[in-house]
């Protein structure tokens, strides 16, 4: 019989420390997420030096919790997957390094994992993938269609061109005075109001895949500083609700046509704006009547962890990706480098 | 009792091995080189050459800072988490100290270890051996090279001082201190990681969890931020 498959995930790209134990790449068997948020939200963003000093403060006692909630000690560990990239230079260092020293320590093998290829295989936690498949991922700092044609393969069909769909999210809300991070505020207030506001949305060339909410953001800005001059009174849940559409519009239509063009048997979402609820409503009510499968994590695996750099790294793991003792962090790492 | 060191708080990085009375082995290199990707790599080939594994080590010491805020996360990331994880004591020293403790110990007076700071500053303190133990007479700091001459101008003795980056500021601490000021030779300037290894190894380890680097200076968000706020509460 097969032994059980332990991996341990480290994830610090941004402003969440997390460690988080998979059994057999779908399992969690711990999953510790300490949030930053609360430090950042004075500066109304994400400040990269305090970033990656909560990081050094926090790692230690994440592993521990994540090891004593798992009941487990590393010699049981297979392998420490950690994020290598895209992310903040300075965070992810802490967790490359702090991989290395326990990989090290205890002659552990080290997978390097690509954070978005984490997003998606945050979705292998719940359903397990069938191939082709399409990933929508949405976050702050991204925006794609991704293809997999197997495990581990990834091809990028579509992407941001300007602004990732978050930032436009941060920036409108800091546009209607709403605290930093904008995007839960501005889907909420859209919940409330009637897009009646005509706003741009930017769909680019006929066969292109690609996104840009630039001119969106534009759009708004511009839209509140004209009634603003002409002494008229917008009402912002109108207005956050008609940029959410616009915003959601693009991603499903984009999604949909991507989905019959290259025959997927299954979508799937990721990344931290999938806690979007109007984008989950009109993706569900979409899909519903097409032959393919949705598949939208939970809100906790949706936003940054660990789990899904473990549930990734499992495959990796397999395939027999390893990395060195001189892995560093690489903030514009290429999700291709796990293609084989 | 095998004492691990690292230090890697400004270009210069490393790495040593130490037994009670003897140095096992150093890894020196002053290089501007990525610390991310060397540390763990010089870890492992000293502790090789030295027949040593990491669980024949039985105290880390690292380089707490001042220095590069990156560098010297790196080396107490890697110290925190090889403590953690080895279930060992873990110790922090003063990243300017090291430099103090080797050129102090056959100079008579206080020793002033420094690093750039960038814009004129420096990272700097006083250590002075008395009674053959290196102790600290002025605390670590930042500030302008050009104040911390001056402040150094009323001492009786001369002053050593010691440091890479030397020569930004040699100028200006010869120019106000004349004779008092002392520099130490090129062989001298780059810290002894077995300096760090001993001045750690007899004291007493730290909480490992909430060990942090010793940045002296906040985060510069965070100044401004506290900045604001004071303004704010004062109208
Ligand atoms: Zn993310």
């Amino acid at each position: 019989m097969k032994k059980e498959q332990y991996i341990m995930g480290i994830e610090t790209s941004c402003d969440e420390t997390a460690v988080a134990i998979i059994k057999n790449g779908r399992e969690i068997i711990a999953n510790v997420v300490a949030s930053q948020i609360d430090s950042h939200k004075r500066f109304g963003g994400v400040v990269p030096e305090i970033a990656s000093r909560h990081h050094v403060e926090q790692l230690t006692i994440v592993l521990e919790e994540a090891l004593t909630k798992a009941n487990l000690e590393f010699k049981d560990m297979d392998a420490i997957a950690v994020t290598e990239g895209p992310g903040l230079v300075g965070a992810l260092l802490i967790g490359v390094n702090a991989a290395k020293a326990l990989a090290f320590a205890h002659g552990i093998p080290l997978v390097p994992v690509h954070h978005i290829a984490g997003h998606i295989y945050a979705n292998r936690i719940v359903a397990e993938m069938k191939f082709p498949l399409l990933a929508l991922v949405v976050s702050g700092g991204h925006t794609e269609l991704v293809y997999m044609k197997e495990h581990g393969h990834f091809e990028v069909i579509g992407e941001t061109r300007d602004d990732a769909a978050g930032e436009a999210y941060d920036k409108v809300a800091r546009t209607l005075n709403l605290p930093y991070p904008g995007g839960p505020h501005i889907d909420k207030m859209a919940q409330a109001g009637e897009a009646t506001i005509p706003l741009p949305r930017a769909w680019l060339e006929e066969d292109s895949y690609d996104f840009s909410f630039s001119g969106l953001k534009s759009a708004v800005i511009n839209t509140v500083h004209n009634a603003e001059q002409r002494g008229e009174k917008l009402i912002p849940e109108n207005l956050a609700a008609s940029f959410q559409e616009s915003v959601i519009d693009v991603l499903v239509t984009k999604t949909l046509k991507a989905t019959r063009e290259y025959n997927v048997k299954q979508v799937l979402l990721a990344g931290g704006v999938a806690a979007n609820k109007g984008l989950r409503t009109r993706l569900e009510a979409t899909f519903s009547t097409e032959k393919v499968e949705l598949v939208i994590p939970p809100l906790y695996l949706c936003t940054d962890n660990a789990a899904m750099i473990a549930a990734a790294g499992s495959i990796f793991y397999d395939k027999g990706q390893r990395a060195k003792l001189d892995l560093n962090a690489n903030p514009g790492l290429d999700i291709t480098i796990h293609n084989q | 009792m095998k004492v691990l060191a690292i230090d890697t708080s400004n270009y210069a990085l490393g790495i040593a091995v130490i037994d009670e009375e003897k140095v096992i082995g150093e890894y020196i290199t002053n290089v501007k080189k990525n610390h991310s990707i060397r540390v763990m790599p010089s870890i492992e080939t000293l502790l090789r050459d030295c027949d040593l594994t990491a669980k024949d080590i039985n105290k880390i010491v690292v380089a707490q800072g001042p220095g590069s805020y990156t560098g010297v996360r790196i080396g107490v990331t890697i110290a925190k988490t090889l403590a953690w994880t080895l279930n060992i004591p873990l110790v922090g020293v003063s990243s300017l100290e090291i430099l103090a403790a080797a050129v102090g110990r056959y100079f008579s007076g206080a020793v002033s270890p420094l690093f750039d700071g960038r814009r004129g500053q420096i990272y700097t303190g006083l250590y002075q051996y008395k009674k053959g133990k290196l102790e600290t007479v002025e605390s670590d700091q930042i500030l302008q090279s050009r104040d911390w001459a001056e402040q150094l101008c009323s001492s009786s003795e001369p002053i050593l001082f010691v440091g890479n980056d030397l020569p930004l500021h040699q100028g200006v601490i010869a120019e106000i201190m004349g004779e008092k000021a002392q520099f130490a030779e090129i062989t001298e300037q780059n810290p002894r990681p077995a300096e760090l290894a001993f001045l750690g190894m007899d004291r007493n380890g730290v909480d490992i969890h909430s060990f942090v680097p010793n940045y002296i200076r906040l985060a510069e968000a965070e100044a401004k931020w506290i900045e604001a706020n004071k303004a704010k509460n004062s109208n």
